[in-house]
């Protein structure tokens, strides 16, 4: 019941604040919405600590925390079916925590009905959630379409014009169309599993657990996977199919970018570990190498991007489309340390690209540019900002201390025994983004101040404890992963599990 | 031949919806009066409503070889009535003000109704005709009813030349198929077609004439070319009326066609209907792209939408009834929801009817609840989940994936993504705004009219289907053709 929970409240709070701004004015939604971001962490939180989620793996089979079932549309085997175990754990907290940063940094920057905004934003941050935990096929793909739709509104109806951009509603388009199409993708790829599933066994059910180990024939499951993997790659983003990303990134609202990339970038490598392996391990392990060399291309295709980057958004933007590229080899690589690193860097790029959009954010809203060529020398002008810019800058580019560099080092460890060239390849990528996290710290806050020289209105103390609670996150992250790793560890075992049996099947013929 | 008690029962929708049309034309006769007509008009087709969800409770009759009354046909007499209330309702705020005679709509479509009917328990050639023919003619009447209008008249014209020709098409197939068969029954020629070979040229050359005919009034590709024109120059509620009851009519009758006559018998007729669900699909989409007028964007998307649901039936075997069910009710719910609300913002004293995009910008922030209806409704064509149009594509992909139609499915796929992208160029157009330019065609006191009651009803109903049909998908496998 908790688990449902976690989903309502978000929407409840979302419907309060919409009908709240017309009876009482801007400022009760932004505290609705804090106040309903900030019960789901304190729920989530409290999940953590009080569940057990070493729970061990009998032959495999996945073990859940919490389950929560009741029956939906029973003519197609559909349930309203969530789940929790260590995995989706941790991901929840994360978007409940980035969410509440979301609603926080958006408190002065919108100012036009505020409280459609919330109802948007709090809308997304609820059929994220809901994705982190559903186990129904049918349900997951619902909620995958869901939250598109209060983005598309995020970023169309509070989103910047950019000069020299194509315009925010080119971009909310442009994101809608990418995300929703290679949904359909998928949603086919359901349904042929679930026919397949049909056919062997004369059940129809969308349940994640009915479906886990259907047998098919080597062409049908790699066409299903491919189904599943377009659509994950999308949203991902993967290199050829990204382009959809630096431009919603850079008209969107501050909120939106930090949702964008602080949580729904995630849900592509959820679905990837939960649906895509599981369900069809033969041919993940055939796509292995195509799909780590895919996320090799991220890497170094984003970090070479980033540094031709004028707009600060467009820039953190690349840089995510690179750090995601990690994520991608090391689910592929699918050994015990990638995945778990594939958990530490979920969290530590959440939280560092957040904090970085938030702060282009605070620049934006005091110098009304994004463009780095009018910035320079901005370290003059600000007292707290420079300096907290540059933790989370190289955070970013992977320093020791924080959650990045475990994150990183652990997926590249983990793919060496298996892939060395690509792990050498990849690792290249680290010195891309050292120097264009660097480029951005030396192109805007340093070197001759362009034009006025009069100093600017400094972060605000909202702003401050904002950035200071993630930078706290950030290093506990890379000081101290081990609680995160414990809670995913029997998540990432099952998966890795599963590769293993896949390798040993191909391997004993 | 005599009629029993039960036959005259399980006809009652029928007989009723009749004696409304003889009720109205008496009543314009002896006084003329807007709202007591569409008063008259009104009660008639609710008690045919209520009768028909009597008939449901029965036993299937066999009314004479020509009609067969069973959960098929009172499902979808029930889904014709209900739209033909709506478009009563919502015509009635369309003409209230109107000075030239308003009555005499209320009598063509109560007639044209009644052809509905006739068309869903249609088990035999001749009666599916006569359906078509009564459902036809009068919307000549309906679509040139603001006659001082001249998009109108040239509408009507249009209409009439095509569906006339139409018309002899359906007519000659019937003849083709007659020749060849010695049957008109559905039942017979089902068992007629099975000693034949699938290639015998009279019935093949006879199937495609009666697609061709009913192609027309479905407008599906390359049959489609009225649809644009007719669409922007017919008045709001006719269109609608047009959009869905007719097409859902015509639609519904030649499934049970195909499911009982034995058409999927022929691959060759069921390869020429996945090319034109193809090009409908793909034709449909890339036009609407390009449009800035509301109505004829709808005509388009109703073009695809049909195309979608050719899908299903293209699909056959036990899914296929039921898919094409439920995406006709979705799509039927969500059609009333967007040309209602073009009809609530239109008014036939104003030059033309509030259909340029441009009419409905910035819209949202004045009017949020009828903008609303009209959010819903362009993201349940788009099929979007929450919303009942998603359930109606999930069906059809179902179908399609269930008998291995890739090439279908990948065509509803690549139909939807392009879809996308004019629904939301219209969804975002509401929020837009533009100070100065805004204009506001209807009263706006519109909420406390019936027409208002109607579309806050309809977006409920969108929500409901798409967040929990089961209900909906028990009802339907109960209509089922058994």
């Amino acid at each position: 019941m908790i688990l449902l929970w976690l989903i309502l409240i978000p929407i409840i709070g979302g419907l309060l604040c919409w009908q709240g701004e017309r009876h009482a004015g801007p400022w009760l939604p932004r505290w609705f919405a804090a106040g309903s971001m900030l019960l789901v962490l304190i729920l989530s939180l409290w999940l953590w600590i009080s569940g057990d989620y070493s729970l061990a793996v009998p032959g495999g089979t996945p073990q859940w925390a919490l389950e929560f079932k009741r029956d939906w549309i029973p003519r197609f085997g559909i349930s309203f079916h969530l789940a929790l175990d260590g995995l989706s754990l941790m991901l929840v907290v994360l978007t409940a925590l980035l969410g509440l940063m979301a609603v926080i940094c958006s408190w002065r920057e919108i100012d036009q009905r505020v409280g459609f905004f919330h109802l948007n934003l709090l809308w997304n941050l609820g059929a994220v959630i809901g994705v982190f935990l559903t186990l129904d096929l049918f349900l997951f793909f619902f909620l995958w379409e869901a939250m598109l739709v209060p983005m598309y509104f995020l970023i169309a109806l509070w989103g910047h014009n950019a000069p020299g951009g194509r315009g925010r509603i080119y971009a909310a388009t442009k994101f809608f169309l990418f995300t929703q199409a290679s949904g359909l993708i998928m949603l086919v790829a359901i349904l042929g599993l679930v026919y397949v599933h049909q056919q062997q066994t004369g059940v129809l059910s969308f349940n994640y657990m009915d479906l886990l180990g259907t047998s098919m024939s080597p062409l049908t499951e790699f066409w299903l996977m491919l189904g599943f993997f377009v659509a994950f790659a999308v949203k991902m983003p993967t290199v050829p199919l990204h382009s959809w990303l630096p431009e919603a990134h850079s008209q969107a609202p501050t909120a939106g970018s930090v949702d964008l990339a602080g949580i729904l970038l995630k849900t592509a490598a959820y679905g990837l570990l939960r649906f895509a392996i599981p369900l069809f391990p033969n041919a993940s392990l055939d796509f292995a190498p195509v799909a780590m060399w895919l996320g090799v291309i991220g890497v170094i295709y984003g970090g070479v991007l980033t540094f031709a980057q004028n707009d600060i958004k467009r820039l953190v933007a690349y840089s995510s489309v690179a750090h995601m590229g990690f994520v991608m080899i090391g689910i592929y690589a699918g050994t015990e340390m990638a995945l778990q690193g594939v958990t530490i860097q979920l969290l530590a790029h959440g939280i560092s690209a957040g904090g970085l959009f938030i702060l282009c954010g605070e620049i934006y809203e005091r110098m009304h540019t994004r463009d780095m060529r009018q910035m320079g020398g901005l370290w003059a002008r600000f007292k707290t900002l420079p300096p907290i810019a540059l933790v989370f800058a190289v955070a970013s580019l992977g320093l020791p201390g924080f959650g990045n560099f475990v994150g990183e080092f652990l997926i590249l460890a983990g793919t060496w025994a298996l892939a060395p060239a690509v792990t050498i390849v990849a690792s290249t990528g680290l010195v891309l983004a050292a120097v264009y996290c660097l480029i951005l710290v030396q192109r805007t806050f340093h070197g001759p101040i362009q034009g006025d020289a009069a100093s600017l209105r400094d972060l605000s103390s909202r702003e401050r404890y904002m950035l200071l609670i993630l930078m706290a996150v950030l290093l506990w992250l890379g000081l101290y992963p081990q609680p995160f790793l414990d809670t995913s560890t029997t998540t990432m075992q099952a998966i890795h599990e599963i590769y293993r049996g896949a390798a040993v099947a191909v391997a004993a013929p | 031949m005599s009629f029993t008690q039960a036959q005259l029962l399980a006809l009652l929708p029928i007989l009723i919806v009749g004696a409304t049309a003889l009720a109205v034309m008496t009543a314009i006769a002896v006084r003329r009066h807007h709202r007591a007509t569409a008063t008259i008009a009104v009660v008639g087709l609710n008690l045919a409503l209520i009768a028909c969800l009597l008939v449901a409770q029965l036993e299937p009759q066999q009314v004479t070889p020509l009609l067969r009354v069973d959960g098929y046909a009172c499902f979808y007499m029930a889904l014709i009535l209900i739209t033909t209330l709506a478009t009563a309702t919502l015509s009635h705020a369309y003409l209230e003000n109107d000075r030239r005679n308003p009555e005499e709509y209320y009598l063509l479509l109560v007639i044209a109704a009644m052809g509905g009917l006739v068309m869903v328990c249609a088990e035999h050639l001749a009666t599916l005709f006569i359906g078509v023919e009564l459902l036809s003619i009068p919307l000549y009447g309906m679509i040139g009813f603001p006659i001082g209008e001249r998009r109108s008249l040239e509408a009507s014209l249009k209409y009439l030349v095509l569906s006339a020709s139409a018309s002899a098409f359906l007519l000659f197939g019937l003849a083709l198929i007659y020749a060849q068969t010695g049957a008109l029954g559905y039942a017979e020629l089902g068992a007629a077609t099975s000693q034949l070979s699938a290639n015998s040229p009279y019935l093949l050359v006879g199937g495609a004439m009666l697609l061709v005919g009913l192609g027309f009034k479905l407008s599906l590709v390359p049959f489609h070319l009225w649809t644009p024109d007719v669409f922007e120059g017919a008045p709001a509620p006719t269109m609608l009326f047009l959009a869905t009851a007719s097409k859902v009519a015509v639609f519904a009758a030649l499934t049970r066609y195909f499911a009982e006559a034995g058409d999927y018998h022929f691959d060759r007729l069921l390869d020429v209907l996945s090319g034109i669900a193809i090009l409908s699909i793909l034709v449909g989409s890339l036009l609407a792209l390009a449009q800035k007028n509301l109505k004829r964007l709808m005509a388009y998307s109703s073009i695809t939408h049909f195309g979608y649901c050719l899908v299903a039936l293209i699909a056959g075997g036990e899914l296929a009834v039921e898919a094409v069910g439920v995406y006709l009710l979705t799509y039927v719910v969500t059609a009333l929801g967007a040309f209602g609300v073009i009809s609530l913002m239109s008014s036939p004293h104003h030059e033309r009817d509030a259909d340029s995009i441009h009419d409905y910008r910035g819209l949202f922030w004045d009017r949020p609840y009828l903008t609303s209806t009209m959010i819903v409704a362009m993201f349940s064509l788009a099929g979007v989940p929450l919303t009942a149009g998603f359930i109606g594509k999930f069906y059809v992909l179902a179908a399609g994936i269930d008998a291995r139609l890739w090439w279908l499915v990948g065509t509803v796929v690549l139909g939807s993504a392009i879809g996308l992208y004019y629904y939301l160029r219209v969804i975002i157009a509401m929020f837009l705004t533009e100070r100065g330019i805004h204009r506001t065609t209807a009263p706006l006191d519109w909420a406390q009219r019936a027409g208002g009651i109607v579309i806050l009803l309809i977006t409920v109903l969108m929500f409901w289907l798409g967040v929990y049909p089961q209900p909906l998908i028990e009802l339907i496998r109960a209509a089922g053709l058994h």
